[in-house]
């Protein structure tokens, strides 16, 4: 049981660094530009579909990972240039409505592109075997290899953000955008390289979880409202928040659908446990972000002043 | 003197009761059918109006409460309950409830935290009724028959439905007509323009929203209730995210915060829809860039770009 337990937990910590890489660039977005992204989970959908056919094409994971990084990038970019831009001064309903006009775009046009049907990407050799966890119980290396970069992209933005001059432009550009711009930085090209490194998380979270879900055009979606559960929970505009929440919600969610039934058959009757525990889990996570709102309307570590 | 607006009300109602006569004598009474359908989520848009356009309250969860209207039907369906006027009922409490418990959490936030947590709560009973696999989860499941009125099987013709959508409708139109002229209506317009102002005028604004939310939702269950009769089939994917996002769509084409704008952008892009539908299987693209045109170059939606293009100003 706590083996299992154990498994579940890292399961858990390998989705929530996934969400973390997701979450990351919206929530940089948000916080610097005030600027709500729908299309964000496209992004993510993109990058899986662009690693699909880059490591086909080069036929090695790691070449189509590498190409997957500067085109996700680029797809970034030529949006930001072509559309954000021009809604970063307006209401957030446009700024809803646009982006959730591109969903319809992009979703579209990625299955025209590449049909409706689900592509498989293939693990590379050298992650796709297990390790021992504990007593009979292996984990995948390749999950593993999910966190560990997911940990080391963590680090370079608390590095970036925390040390580095850009960083404390960003900083300073999320605390008051028009003293910053009067202080002679050009802050559209700030935006505009926010926007893009933010895409190329999100394309790197989709190249990275290819080989273990299955990408689908679907798949940009859950990960988008998940986002912003996370964003919620951990306030908007702070990457440390991002990242706690991400663990939080991605352990909660993992955990709460495997442990949710079997704790709850201690309790109740076999079928109503199950249905019960069905039921419950896959909303533990907004009945989390509930509680969190009533005692931290900001988030846990947002901004008092919101 | 009635306004501009309220004529035109008038002649859409004119319209669209003469509608199956026409479609029925140029025999194509199949269309009906669409009609009704863009009626009903005229139903819905309206409800949105009331929070989007009068109380300025961007909620992405609206769909939620479609979801909830439908799935009323079919559970009081697989009880035995048929009547359409306790299946009402049972949809407008239940949505009540969600909207009052989920709205109070929603409202003691601002602006894109509002919209995100509309958001994830639509989706929260999204999931819930996915996982409802009595009814069918992922899938949903055809309702058995029509809902009755009175024990009387009236609904199963589609002409009956049809008038009883569009008396709905044009009850909805004038009930909220009054609503947002009231004093009401006139306190959620205020916290709209500035409700800073409004608090410091002596406004509690909290409940205003909040009463305003849970309106706003038990009419649009009432619509998720005609829904689950038009299409005689529920599933979890009227109340998916994306049909939130159309909600707002209809309403913004329109011309926010004014009901015979939400009206009116709900009828053509139901029609919009299914005529592109029909062209294209990948309308969906079409659609998306007409929509970001329009956001792009027409903030206001189609009745300031109808304006511009007649010459006549902002309508009014």
């Amino acid at each position: 049981m706590s083996n299992l337990l154990l498994l579940q937990v890292l399961n858990g910590a390998q989705f929530g660094i996934l969400l973390f890489l997701v979450a990351a660039g919206l929530t940089l977005v948000f916080g610097i530009m005030d600027f709500i992204n729908l299309a964000h989970g496209v992004l993510y959908m993109v990058g899986a579909y662009l690693m699909a056919s880059l490591s086909m094409l080069t036929g090695s994971f790691w070449w189509g990972l590498l190409l997957t990084l500067p085109a996700t990038m680029l797809v970034g970019l030529v949006l930001e240039v072509a559309i954000f831009r021009r809604l970063y001064d307006r209401p957030h309903l446009d700024q809803v409505l646009a982006t959730f006009a591109l969903v319809m775009i992009l979703s579209e046009g990625v299955k025209i592109i590449w049909g409706a049907a689900p592509l498989n990407v293939s693990m590379p050799n050298l992650l796709s075997g297990s390790i021992p966890l504990a007593g009979p119980i292996r984990f995948p290396v390749y999950r593993l290899a999910i966190i560990a970069a997911g940990l080391a992209t963590a680090f370079g933005l608390w590095f970036v953000i925390g040390r580095t001059r850009i960083g404390m432009l960003l900083r300073a550009g999320a605390h008051d955008r028009a003293m910053v711009s009067a202080l002679g930085v050009d802050i559209g090209r700030l935006f505009m390289l926010v926007f893009a490194f933010g895409a190329m998380l999100a394309g790197f979270a989709g190249a990275m979880v290819s080989p273990i879900l299955s990408v689908d055009p679907g798949m940009g979606d859950q990960i988008l409202i998940l986002g912003f559960v996370v964003i919620v929970i951990g306030g908007v505009g702070s990457i440390r928040g991002a990242f706690v929440a991400s663990l939080l919600v991605g352990i909660i969610d993992t955990v709460g659908r495997i442990f949710g039934p079997i704790v709850l058959k201690m309790v109740l009757e076999l079928d109503a446990a199950t249905q019960a525990g069905r039921t419950v889990a896959p909303m533990l996570v907004y009945i989390l972000m509930a509680a969190i709102l009533c005692w931290r309307p900001n988030g846990l570590f947002g901004r008092t002043s919101a | 003197m009635m306004s501009r607006r309220g004529m035109a009300a008038l002649i859409i109602f004119a319209l669209l009761a003469v509608t199956p006569p026409v479609l029925i004598f140029m025999g194509q009474g199949f269309f009906a059918s669409v009609v009704t359908r863009m009626m009903i989520y005229a139903i819905a848009a309206l409800s949105l109006d009331l929070i989007l356009g009068y109380g300025a309250l961007v909620s992405f969860g609206h769909a939620a409460f479609l979801g909830i209207g439908a799935y009323a039907v079919l559970m009081l369906n697989s009880l035995g309950v048929t009547d359409i006027a306790a299946q009402f009922g049972a949809a407008a409490v239940a949505a009540a409830v969600f909207a009052a418990i989920t709205g109070t959490i929603a409202l003691r936030t601002r602006g894109v935290y509002f919209i995100m947590i509309t958001l994830a709560f639509g989706q929260m009973l999204y999931f819930f009724l996915i996982s409802l696999s009595v009814f069918g989860g992922d899938d949903g499941a055809s309702l058995p028959a029509r809902s009755t009125i009175m024990g009387q099987g009236w609904l199963d013709h589609d002409l009956a439905l049809f008038y009883l959508v569009l008396g709905i409708l044009a009850l909805c139109f004038l009930g909220l007509t009054r609503l947002t002229m009231s004093r009401f209506g006139r306190v959620l317009i205020g916290t709209r323009e500035d409700a800073l102002r409004m608090q410091a005028i002596g406004f509690r604004i909290l409940p205003y929203q909040l009463t305003a939310y849970v309106i706003s939702a038990m009419i649009c269950s009432v619509a998720g209730v005609l829904l689950a009769n038009q299409l005689e089939y529920v599933s979890p994917q009227l109340a998916s995210w994306q049909r939130s996002g159309e909600l707002i769509i209809m309403v913004v084409l329109g011309g926010i915060g004014s009901l015979t704008g939400a009206m009116t952008g709900a009828l053509f892009t139901i029609g919009l829809e299914e005529g592109m539908a029909r062209i294209s299987e990948h309308w969906k693209l079409y659609f998306g860039l007409l929509l970001l045109a329009v956001v792009l170059f027409s903030p206001g939606g189609l009745a300031t770009l109808a304006a511009r293009i007649t010459g006549k100003g902002r309508p009014e």
